[in-house]
């Protein structure tokens, strides 16, 4: 089938501009992170030094880190060091950031993973279930209730949950640790509270907008259509509407990312759990540039990947694409 | 059938149907405008004053500390009223700045288009492609954190986003006939801009004006949890419940009141990012059509 | 034998949006279709004719709901049915066609997939059988290559042939009753006349009844048996097709009769009733133009190639073509809103600046121009008086209180009352905004208005009242009209000249009365011909015809070589036509036809 073949290659041609545009942005945004922790008035030196640097010793130290060479040159250096995994030393501790960050990264995407296993399916659902009996009673609080969930800052829920569960009830620890040898069960009690907060953050939005990507499917002509040619309910939500959605769907979620990676942040600075975000907000109220720089771009990586990956699957959802003239 | 003849004239204004949470949500707002104006009449005490040694004094259900002390036996309802200021007054100041900005910039794109255009809007997609939160702990460890600063950081990264919604309404509105209309009697593009881009995008703009307030406002009092946000001595809602969470230790002690100056000042936050929320909820649904009802089970 | 459809003093409402208030849109009307015959419902917007033709298959359109009255399908009721007897119903027994098949169809679905999916859902037959009942009826629609083109997706297939697949797709369960929704409306008129016979055929050949809702009564009267009309929501008159066509009894209809057109008679009477001059007010020389700049000149996507046109002053030139032809572009062009990427225009002589921010002021306030769609012509936080003293002010800087005297002035002209100048534009109709905005175009006093579509977004009475008035103006102003349509009836009715656009290039202008006499341009011989007659028999006898046979065989494609029309045309020459731009032969009186054929084989 020539016609096949080159609409194959129409798509993978589509695809691979979209992987080099996200190869493109993450440079830029390593060059923003770099830039942006570059800019401060002041260098590193400066800030190892604090009060006590004279101009004696700051020549020193900038000369011993590098700091008298041009920026572009640390710049592509440092990019050098994010591919091979040296990340530089921390200013406050003088480890290699790679070793403080390595132990840390699989806590956080254990948080984060979490909080996107149980929140991502259950949103879908809700808002499918919701985009489906618009106006109903279920539908009315539903809609609601998410709008009081959006508005609630991430640390409420979290001092509720703490005020009902560690200090009321005293069923679970205020404190999330874990480690190597934690069991599934203290791993359980040990994150419940921080994944139901970040559950709880992510939820709402990405139902919402879930709901009206579905109603916005459910309104086209071809569902009328559908019905009026008398497909099942069922056949018309399964083989109609969701194939359209989907793209839709998938947008939403990565979307949302934000949201988590927001939430991260503070939860794992309100339940002192061990993680990259409490690393980092260390890290910048310590101006330790290096472990922000590590953390940030670890950070918008991850956003940018899932983004991408949305972009790759609306663009194979897409029949106009797929099958072009 | 004549289409010469009168139709009757266009009913008055009149107020709008907010139904019951649209009132509330208008009541809340008007109050805290209010508190925020009024600040030092309304609070019992100085902000900074410290009233007691005990930290996290419930007070004894008198007038005297209506709602107890905080970690240095200060009054926390007075606490809460200038916090109000703060974070309100930083969180407004950063939305305005955020408009100025991101509408300038996305109608100048807009309308002009072409390479200005192109290239505006792929600086502002990099900008676009952080997480907010992420652009403001880079911008922070880069600048600090001083009211002006923590204004400009927020307005920075809220504009980037204003910016996006700016320039598609420009768009838009630049290809209306009634704009084409304009441009093909000859009017500058100041004249358009002026009478005919600017007062049609009035409207969406300012449904996006109260989301932009709420996502400053939790942006600010995140950034000040997190202890990246407004310093000692002055506090926002957001720096009083991080410098208060200790009080969930003394629960044991003292009682749930203690519990207050943690929770209220978060509390305080979600009563007007709810309350902007639901006005900005009940103007979108204004619009929502209805579905077949056959989809309806 | 009882009707095979009766609905009795139906009652349906409807809202705007999930938080306006229920009001009435059909108030007690009462029809019956019988087995086999064909009933027309026909009425302006909001006549509720759409909402009338989907009941019958006890479906409310989204923001309805019924309020009253009965629909009995073939004994039994159907709005009072469960959803599940409803399902059972629709699409094997009643079966509907939509406006937009380009909407309508899954975007993401087979068009085969969806064909058959009718008669699997409702159990007719096997997968097979539903398979060749497809091919059988596409073949019947006159589809080219039918095996091939049901394997497509929608958006690989032209808007007409899509419009037959879902007629296939209707009758693929072999329904009793067809609902057909304005079919042929979203069509090209050279494209409709096949569609609209393939539905014909096939309604005669199923031996189905059928609804058929639409707003052209010429339409009406090549496929209906009796007509209903209504009018907001109610029911005018109803009768068999001759009496309504030929004795109505109402004053509506009567109306709607005389807003319709005579087709343009193929005698060579036009309208133009001005003497030619030679005085030339704009010339239009060969224009190239279109979207997309490129970098070193040209553009990415061309709309208009090497289009030379002459606008005698005084006169009204019409310029007609199909839907992409670029007509709309030209005004654009000539306005300014759209710089020509090569080619010149000249006023008076001298040449005007391409792009408008180079025109002076008094260049720019003696062309004027009307844009399409009344609802979005008006800044809406304006008042029409605002509206119409701007351009007092920016061109005749005339001072506040004679501005005043002259909206005044100016709304007498377009027959609207004074106090229409405090109005916002919401709270006038359609048909009041096009007036206000041909006021608008009169302030500046212009030696020429451009109209781009002005009727095309009205309803028919409503447009024909705009063309008398355009009519009364250009007598008693002499102003020059340049009137863009894509309705030949109405430009015929109305320009002196005539200006034939096919994919961006003249194919044919010359006065009216020689526009519409041979010798034809090919192209402007299917135009004419493909225009339907407001009389019974019109549809077969031009099928018989060869070049209606061909018009519908093929996309317009835009950017081939040699004359744009070959692949349509049945007088092309292979070898000549598909490979060198065709010549122009000159004409008297200015009338100039392009194409490669003798002026002598194109009588």
């Amino acid at each position: 089938m020539r016609g096949d073949q080159r609409e194959g290659q129409l798509l993978t041609k589509l695809i691979l501009r979209r992987l080099a545009l996200g190869a493109i942005t993450l440079l830029v945004v390593s060059l923003i992170v770099f830039g942006g922790t570059e800019i401060l008035p002041g260098d590193v030196a400066n800030a190892i030094l604090g009060q006590g640097a004279t101009p004696e010793n700051l020549q020193v130290i900038r000369k011993e880190l590098g700091l008298d060479r041009p920026a572009y040159i640390r710049y592509f250096e440092w990019l050098g060091g994010l591919f091979t995994g040296d990340l530089g030393n921390s200013l406050a501790t003088q480890r290699p950031v790679s070793d403080i960050l390595a132990p840390r990264l699989p806590k956080t995407l254990l948080l984060g993973g979490l909080a996107a296993l149980i929140a991502v399916p259950l949103a879908v659902t809700l808002g499918l279930y919701t985009a489906m009996r618009p106006g109903s009673w279920f539908d009315r609080s539903l809609t609601t209730g998410s709008i009081a969930m959006v508005s609630a800052p991430e640390f409420l829920i979290a001092t509720l949950l703490v005020l009902a569960f560690a200090v009321e009830l005293r069923w679970l620890p205020a404190i999330a640790r874990i480690s190597e040898s934690s069991s599934p069960g203290e791993v359980f009690i040990a994150l419940a509270m921080p994944v139901a907060t970040l559950t709880a953050a992510v939820l709402a939005p990405m139902m919402r907008m879930t709901r009206s990507a579905i109603l916005n499917v459910l309104s086209h002509p071809s569902i009328e259509m559908a019905i009026l040619k008398g497909v099942p309910r069922r056949t018309i939500i399964l083989k109609h509407a969701l194939p359209n959605a989907i793209a839709p769907i998938i947008n939403v979620i990565a979307v949302n990312l934000a949201y988590i990676i927001g939430g991260v942040l503070v939860v794992e600075t309100i339940f002192s759990y061990d993680g990259v975000a409490k690393l980092m907000v260390d890290g910048v109220a310590a101006r330790d540039l290096p472990v922000v720089q590590a953390c940030a771009m670890f950070f918008c990586a991850i956003y940018i990947v899932f983004n991408l990956i949305a972009d790759v699957v609306s663009i194979v959802a897409n029949p106009r694409l797929r099958h072009s003239k | 059938m004549s289409d010469t003849s009168i139709s009757p004239a266009p009913s008055k204004w009149h107020l709008p149907e907010l139904g019951f949470l649209g009132w509330m949500s208008v009541g809340i707002l008007v109050f805290w405008a209010f508190v925020v104006i009024f600040a030092p009449w309304i609070a019992p005490y100085e902000e900074s004053t410290i009233l007691t040694e005990k930290s996290f004094d419930p007070g004894d259900g008198s007038a005297f500390m209506l709602l107890g002390s905080d970690y240095l036996g200060r009054d926390v309802l007075s606490r809460l009223i200038y916090g109000a200021r703060v974070t309100l007054g930083l969180a407004f100041a950063a939305t305005v700045l955020a408009f100025v900005l991101g509408v300038t910039l996305g109608f100048v794109a807009g309308i002009l288009g072409g390479r200005t255009d192109d290239i505006m809007s792929r600086i502002n997609d990099a900008f676009v492609s952080f997480p907010s939160i992420m652009l403001a702990l880079i911008l922070v460890s880069a600048f600090g954190s001083s009211l002006w600063l923590l204004v400009l950081t927020i307005g920075f990264i809220e504009a980037t986003r204003v910016y996006r919604i700016a320039r598609s309404l420009a768009q838009n509105i630049m290809v209306m006939d009634f704009v084409e209309v304009s441009r093909a009697r000859g009017e500058s593009l100041w004249w358009i801009l002026k009478n005919d881009v600017l007062p049609s995008a009035f409207v969406p703009l300012s449904t996006d004006f109260g989301l932009r307030f709420t996502y400053s406002i939790l942006l600010l009092s995140s950034l000040s949890f997190l202890g990246l946000g407004v310093q000692p001595p002055l506090s926002d809602w957001g720096s009083m419940v991080k410098e208060n969470m200790a009080a969930l230790n003394y629960v044991l002690f003292y009682g749930l009141k203690v519990a207050l100056a943690p929770l209220l000042p978060a509390v305080c936050i979600f009563s007007v990012t709810l309350a902007n929320n639901l006005l900005v909820d009940w103007n979108l649904s204004r619009s929502q059509k209805d579905i077949s009802g056959e989809l309806i089970a | 034998m009882s009707a095979l459809l009766q609905i009795n003093d139906l009652r349906v409402e409807g809202r705007r949006n999930t938080r306006s208030p229920y009001s009435p849109i059909v108030k007690g009307v009462s029809l019956e279709v019988n087995r086999g015959e064909v009933l027309a419902l026909i009425g302006e917007s909001g006549a509720g004719k759409s909402t009338i033709a989907v009941s019958s298959m006890g479906y409310a359109k989204p923001g309805c709901r019924f309020s009253g009255g009965e629909v009995i399908f073939d004994g039994i009721s159907v709005l009072d049915m469960t959803l599940e007897q409803k399902r059972v119903v629709r699409g094997a027994r009643i079966s509907y066609v939509a406006q937009s098949a380009a909407a309508s169809f899954n975007a993401s679905l087979r068009l085969d997939d969806q064909i058959t999916e009718v008669s699997m859902v409702h159990g007719v037959g096997t997968k097979a059988e539903a398979e060749t009942r497809m091919v059988d009826l596409a073949r019947r629609m006159q589809l080219p290559d039918p095996e091939n083109i049901i394997r497509k997706y929608p958006h690989q297939v032209s808007g007409g042939q899509l419009q037959r697949l879902m007629a296939v797709m209707a009758m693929n369960a072999q329904p009793d009753l067809l609902v057909l929704d304005e079919p042929t409306t979203a069509l090209d008129v050279t494209t409709q006349v096949e569609v609209l016979a393939a539905f014909k055929d096939a309604i005669r050949d199923s031996g189905a009844a059928a609804i058929y809702v639409t707003h052209d009564l010429a339409v009406v009267a090549q496929v209906a048996d009796r007509i209903h009309v209504l009018l907001g929501g109610e029911t005018v008159e109803e009768g068999p097709t001759e009496q309504i066509l030929h004795d109505p009894q109402e004053d509506y209809t009567r109306k709607l009769m005389a807003a319709v057109r005579p087709p343009p008679k193929r005698t060579g009477e036009g309208a133009g009733s001005r003497e030619a001059t030679d005085d030339t007010v704009i010339d239009v020389a060969a224009i190239d133009a279109g979207y997309g700049k490129r970098i070193g000149g040209g553009v990415v996507v061309q709309v208009l190639h090497d289009v030379s046109v002459d606008i005698p002053r005084g006169s009204a030139v019409g310029v007609i073509g199909e839907s992409g032809c670029g007509k709309s572009t030209l005004a654009r062009v000539i306005s300014g809103l759209l710089p020509a990427a090569s080619g010149e225009i000249l006023l008076d002589g001298s040449a005007l600046p391409s792009d408008v921010k180079d025109r002076t002021r008094e260049q720019l306030r003696r062309v004027q121009i009307v844009m399409q769609m009344p609802d979005v012509s008006f800044n809406p936080l304006k008042t029409i008086g605002q509206a119409l003293e701007r351009p007092l002010e920016f061109y005749l800087d005339m001072p506040a209180d004679k501005r005043r005297e002259r909206v005044a002035e100016l709304l007498k002209m377009v027959d609207l009352p004074a106090e229409f100048a405090n109005r916002r534009p919401q709270a006038l109709s359609g048909g009041q905004k096009q007036r206000v905005n041909l006021a608008r175009a009169l302030a500046a006093e212009p030696e020429v208005i451009l109209c781009d579509e002005v009727t095309s977004a009205l309803d028919t009475v409503v447009g024909a009242q705009i063309i008398e008035l355009l009519k009364r103006l250009q007598d008693d102003l002499g102003v020059t009209f340049v009137f863009i349509s894509h309705d030949l009836s109405t430009v015929a009715s109305f320009a002196d000249r005539v200006v034939v656009l096919y994919a961006g290039r003249v194919a044919e202008q010359g006065p009216t009365a020689q526009i519409l006499s041979p010798p034809y341009h090919p192209y402007t011989s299917l135009l004419l011909h493909s225009v339907p007659e407001m009389r019974v028999g019109w549809l077969e006898e031009i099928r018989e015809t060869e070049t209606a046979q061909l018009a519908a065989a093929s996309v317009v494609e835009i950017g081939a070589t040699g004359c744009p029309f070959h692949k349509r045309c049945p007088m092309a020459i292979p070898g000549t036509c598909d490979v060198k731009d065709p010549p122009i032969r000159p004409l008297p009186n200015g009338h100039r036809i392009a194409c490669h054929r003798e002026v002598a084989e194109l009588y």
